[in-house]
């Protein structure tokens, strides 16, 4: 017999209406209020909150209409049923345009206010419900994935809050795992299009073939096995935003279709002669030297300029190390309560190898490392042999006799320690790449 | 003393009142006596719409009850209505004394099928069950097949139950009078 909290407030200058309405819903497990005239309706309205208003239209002193407008002004979400007799349907209708959600004709059939009970209180609770999601959609766009203290993060989110405001199409430039996504996401999330669709589309992980129907969707028949007409992500990213993941890898045809979407926001389906106009904001990320493929040729200058007017580049992780210790206790604190372990800390060998290490594969690396070591780890604290990385590497040193072993086993730790990034590694090492290509080559070294 | 006692409005046959006092008896485990009604039930018709207000009808029943009863039934065949709705099966004081049904919606005659004097019986039987459990405060039950779910039309009626559901049940024996029935004296 669990009911939700529903409050009807009748208001009708007729004592049997209220009465009898009142019974009505009271059986049904329903908080009912009653008021005969306007100012008695709008006093109960400052005092409780109610759900449903069922208002007569013709009363002495304030009209139903009126009435109406005010209580709107109170809670716009309220859901207002218009009382009328059959002599004033046309003031019925006007209240429907006025945003009644429906109207009633004395006598009503009880079968018929059953039903239109039941819809308001839907409609109610979809616009609390929309209210809620708002309110968590609003949460989201605080930037608290992006986690980090120093001056380049902090840069970032000034960067993301400036462009987020504006529709200017943002390429994010950063190494992989630097958060590229997720920086996408947060322009998304503070942008006025946040209660549309971020439809992401990773153009290096879908085949070729399949690319040009993933975005402009087909119609049935089109090619073989489509059967069913299909929307696509620019679709589907109608009134939102289009994130383009890893757009250097688009290729040249693509490319084409690409600059001509984003130049008339308009296409056709596969197989479809219609156009479809579309409103979007396109966000793209890449890690690679966009300049050096324009230069070879392999993506088209026009599109570039058409994705390169707001960039933001994420530095890599060992370029902003004093976020380190934040981040790595921000993954120590999510993967301990998604495993249930009481792991709450990291100890000071951990973090200082934490700090010292390269981070070819940026945030994310940090990430899998420290989920690895919660797996591994033992309570209370995150211990540095359960890091993933370093440890093995070092013993081999230390284990090494002769200079080129020790030399062997440095650089092979160093360009671990880089991802094999060989001119960061020959930084590092202060030697030229030349130099390093050749020791590369005389210790037989391979990724 | 009758907790309950059940009154003819206009005509009622002995046989439906008699299956009702049962049905009432089992259901509610509460004694259950016959009245008649004193006051002329006229004064709640309505020659605009040829309907009886069950409203005013609950204030005529309410004049014959007793001290000696804790609620009291109407049934009839007269149509009901409540002045904001176009008919009613019946109504009840919810937590109350009073309650009245009518069979006049309840016949399928009215809806042009061939008559089931069995069925509308068996209808009835279900309303008052129902009105009365308004008086001991419950309100309608989601369970299609509880007798308290709420119907707006005669057909529903027939897929309910002629008794409350567990958790209706339950709410029920929480009530006064029937700790105080119940209590060994």
């Amino acid at each position: 017999m669990n009911k939700p909290d529903v409050g009807i407030l009748i208001v009708d200058d007729e004592f049997s209406v209220r009465d009898s309405l009142s019974r009505w819903f009271k059986e049904d497990g329903y908080r009912v209020g009653t008021a005969e005239n306007a100012t008695e309706a709008l006093k109960i309205m400052q005092e409780q909150s109610w759900d449903i208003a069922l208002v007569d239209i013709k009363m002495p002193g304030m009209s139903g209409l009126e009435l109406q407008r005010r209580i709107k002004e109170i809670d716009k979400n309220i859901v207002v049923i218009i009382i009328t007799a059959y002599a004033s349907v046309e003031s019925a209708v006007q209240a429907l345009k006025e945003g009644a959600f429906d109207y009633v004709t004395k006598p009503v059939d009880p079968d018929d206010l059953s039903h239109l009970i039941r819809n308001a209180i839907k409609q109610r609770m979809l616009a609390a419900e929309n209210i809620l999601l708002r309110t968590k959609i609003e949460e989201l766009s605080k930037l608290d994935e992006i986690i980090g203290e120093s001056p380049q993060i902090k840069k970032v989110m000034e960067l993301i809050k400036t462009v987020a405001q504006t529709d200017a199409t943002v390429m994010i430039r950063g190494e992989s795992g630097t958060g590229k996504e997720l920086v996408a996401r947060a322009i998304h999330a503070n942008s006025n299009r946040r209660y549309f669709p971020l439809i992401p589309v990773n153009c290096g992980s879908i085949p070729e073939g399949l690319l040009e129907s993933e975005l402009f969707g087909h119609e049935k028949g089109a090619f073989t096995g489509a059967q069913y007409r299909r929307k696509g992500k620019f679709e589907m990213a109608n009134g939102g935003t289009i994130f383009f993941d890893e757009i250097g890898n688009v290729t040249m045809k693509l490319q084409v279709d690409l600059l001509r979407v984003i130049e008339t926001k308009q296409f056709t389906r596969l197989g479809g002669e219609q156009a479809i106009h579309v409103d979007f904001r396109i966000i793209c990320a890449t890690n690679k030297n966009l300049e050096k493929a324009v230069e070879d040729g392999t993506f088209r200058e026009d599109l570039y300029y058409r994705l390169n007017v707001f960039t933001i580049f994420l530095p890599p992780l060992r370029e902003r190390r004093s976020d380190i210790p934040l981040l790595a206790q921000h993954f120590l604190r999510k993967y301990a309560y998604s495993m249930n372990k009481s792991i709450s800390s990291i100890s000071p060998e951990a973090l200082d190898l934490l700090i010292r290490y390269d981070w070819p594969g940026n945030v994310r690396e940090l990430q899998n490392a420290i989920e690895r070591a919660m797996v591994v780890g033992k309570p209370p604290a995150i211990r540095a042999e359960d890091l993933p990385f370093q440890l093995s590497s070092r013993l081999k040193v230390a284990e090494a006799d002769s200079l080129a072993e020790v030399e062997r086993e440095h650089i092979i730790n160093i360009l671990d320690r880089t991802g094999w990034n060989i001119t960061r590694a020959a930084e590092i090492l202060k030697i030229d790449r030349v130099t390093l290509y050749h020791k590369i080559e005389k210790y037989g070294l391979k990724r | 003393m009758s907790p309950v006692a059940l009154v003819p409005i206009g005509n009622v046959s002995d046989k439906l009142l008699q299956r009702l006092e049962k049905t009432i008896r089992e259901i509610f485990r509460l004694p259950v006596s016959l009245l008649p009604l004193p006051t002329d039930p006229a004064l709640a018709y309505d020659p605009y719409r040829n309907q009886y207000n069950s409203t005013l009808l609950l204030s005529v029943l309410l004049k014959s009850k007793t001290d000696r009863q804790a609620k009291i039934l109407g049934v009839t065949e007269y149509d009901l209505f409540v002045p904001v709705l176009s008919y009613v099966f019946g109504e009840a004081q919810l937590n109350g004394a009073a309650a009245v049904v009518s069979s006049f919606r309840l016949k399928p005659e009215l809806y042009g099928l061939p008559a089931q004097p069995a069925l509308v019986e068996s209808r009835l039987e279900k309303e008052a069950v129902h009105e009365l459990g308004h008086t001991f405060g419950l309100i309608h039950c989601n369970d299609t097949r509880c007798v308290m779910h709420s119907s707006s039309y005669a057909e529903e009626i027939d897929f309910k139950d002629k008794s409350p559901c567990s958790s209706c049940l339950l709410e029920l024996l929480s009530k006064e009078l029937f700790a105080a029935e119940r209590s060994p004296r």
